[in-house]
């Protein structure tokens, strides 16, 4: 009866035998390592966003008097609104948290070289989104920190060259943080989320046209190298979800000071600015780096460098070789790279006092300092 | 027929993971389903009194009781003889469908003739039936009743229009909501609302 049906579907919109070939005969390389599970688990953690949100949006009002009230409504008066947020702002940690990893497994791996070029830039345009969805919903709340937030970003926009006036009034809509402004951002956070999923699907169709990279970053020679995706990597993302299930439940249960944000219990307040307005854990580097830059321009041009550069990297880095497993030079840029990043997040977090201060210059300059390296890297090695 | 191929333990293992991830995905919907249920209390059941005196003769008002639209209307001695003797074919002229209060089960369907008291919500689809010259009119699908509320024969509409609880605090006063003494009726008891 189901075959029956699924056959009359397929000779006449060949999904079931295209989903059948993409993911369950699909081959996938024999040594795929841990850092390939960041994929299923980015998707699942897409599909709780989505679930939640729209969930969170029917008792949501984006209305500056309204907001931070219909949020209290969810935590206390919706039946299990505080569960579903907590999901939500959760959620937005273990997204942002994989989708680091699942880039630095790229970086490290070389996945984005030649022919998966597309993948790294869809995968970067993905990252952009995400930004801007993670920032929009933090504002949406209208507690303190998220209109200082807001307050912070949209006086860096104005301070853009040429554009910046123009786009912060296109985003305010008004003369000050407001009405028009949050029911913007409540747009633009449903907008960039839906356009996440459509980015998904055309950056896992790269995936499947170009093979997935391995961490040897040499494509399997025979089908011999390769095995089906099911049962093998569907029982590996498997385990990697019920990993992250526990990393999710262990952060909501036992860590929510890191998902939200206590200074935002407060309603937002246009007269008085919180005395430590830290961005969340996400955008601390880029924070870090707003901060190390001694003028108001260079420093929005070094934190949108510090995403741009990695998007060039299948122009910047011109050798045949993929993997860092066996470039040594290479992997020792790419810790450094990743331990910049970290560093930077800290020496943010902590507002650059003390020896922060001088850490986060270093960080800053191992960051950049690989991506200005890596085109004169050697091509051939011995 | 041939016998079913020997069970593996991989079959076995196949079956406990899907059966758990079910049993997860089951539990995880639960929160989902929670948001959605109606929420709130019940609405306001207080007793809404309305002062009979500023109604005319053959004029109503509409007043809100547990967000209902309560029409009371104030008949002329026209009117309430012409629902003494009907001269148009009603589907229940003698109110046996439990749609009022047994006090209200009468030929005006309400505790005095000269006032009707009904829920102004088509038994229908529940569009607010409008006054006419001799009865009500749904501006919806057109459902006929008369001055005490009883559907016209061939109507879109089932049923007569419900009377809600009622009785009157003074001369002049009716109070919504309670019944008079030795009464009880809920609106919940009704066939349709």
């Amino acid at each position: 009866m189901t075959r029956g049906l699924l056959h009359w579907i397929d000779t006449r919109l060949p999904v079931v035998s295209a989903a059948r070939r993409e993911f369950r005969d699909y081959p996938m390389p024999v040594n795929l390592n841990g850092f390939w599970n960041f994929g299923a688990i980015l998707t699942l953690s897409l599909l709780l966003m989505l679930a939640t949100g729209l969930t969170l949006a029917l008792t949501y009002v984006p209305n500056a008097g309204l907001a931070f009230a219909s949020i209290q409504t969810i935590e206390r008066g919706v039946p299990a609104g505080w569960l579903i947020r907590l999901a939500h702002q959760t959620g937005a940690t273990l997204f942002m948290g994989a989708l680091y990893l699942h880039i630095f497994r790229g970086l490290y791996y070389g996945s984005y070289k030649a022919p998966r070029e597309l993948v790294w830039l869809t995968g970067m345009a993905l990252l952009a989104c995400a930004m801007v969805t993670a920032f929009a919903g933090y504002v949406l709340p209208w507690g303190q920190m998220s209109h200082w937030g807001a307050d912070v970003i949209t006086g860096a926009m104005a301070g853009l060259p040429v554009v910046g006036p123009t786009l912060s009034h296109l985003v305010l809509g008004d003369t000050h943080l407001g009405d028009v402004f949050l029911h913007r951002l409540f747009v633009v956070h449903f907008a960039t989320a839906f356009a996440i999923v459509g980015i998904v699907v055309v950056h896992v169709a790269c995936v499947h046209v170009a093979a997935p990279n391995d961490p040897d970053g040499r494509d399997p020679r025979s089908p011999r190298e390769t095995v089906p995706f099911h049962p093998y990597f569907t029982a590996k993302d498997l385990f990697g979800l019920a990993l992250a299930g526990g990393v999710f439940t262990a952060l909501a249960a036992f860590a929510p000071g890191i998902v939200r944000e206590a200074a935002n219990l407060a309603p937002a307040n246009p007269l008085r600015t919180p005395n430590d307005i830290v961005p969340a854990w996400y955008f601390l580097p880029f924070y870090g780096l707003l901060q190390i830059v001694p003028s108001k321009t260079l420093g929005l041009f070094a934190s949108l460098a510090a995403i741009v550069l990695p998007g060039l990297m299948p122009w910047l880095d011109r050798s045949p070789i993929r993997s860092a497993r066996h470039r040594p030079g290479f992997r020792i840029g790419m810790i450094l790279m990743a331990a910049g990043f970290v560093t930077l997040g800290l020496a943010g977090a902590h507002h650059l006092q003390g020896l922060w201060g001088i850490a986060g210059r270093i960080a800053a300059l191992a960051y950049f300092g690989v991506f200005v390296a890596v085109p004169f890297a050697r091509r051939h090695p011995s | 027929m041939t016998a079913a191929p020997p069970r593996t333990r991989r079959d076995v293992l196949s079956l406990a993971t899907t059966a758990t991830v079910a049993c997860g995905a089951a539990c995880a919907c639960v929160p989902f389903a929670l948001s959605l249920s109606p929420r709130g209390d019940a609405p306001d059941s207080a007793p809404v009194d309305v002062d009979l005196s500023k109604i005319a003769p053959g004029a109503q008002i509409t007043a809100s009781w547990r967000s209902l639209p309560i029409t009371i209307i104030h008949r002329t001695a026209q009117t309430i003889s012409a629902l003494k003797t009907p001269d148009q074919p009603l589907r229940d002229p003698d109110s046996h469908v439990h749609q009022q209060p047994d006090y209200a089960r009468n030929w005006h369907r309400s505790l005095r003739p000269e006032f009707g008291v009904y829920v102004a919500v088509c038994t229908h689809l529940g569009c607010i039936p409008a006054l006419d010259d001799d009865g009500y009119t749904c501006p919806c699908h057109g459902s006929g009743f008369d001055l005490a509320g009883r559907v016209l024969v061939n109507q879109p509409a089932p049923y007569n229009l419900p009377v809600p609880p009622h009785d009157f605090a003074s001369a002049t006063t009716l109070r919504l909501g309670i019944n008079p003494d030795g009464h009880t009726f809920d609106l919940s008891g009704i066939v349709q609302l």
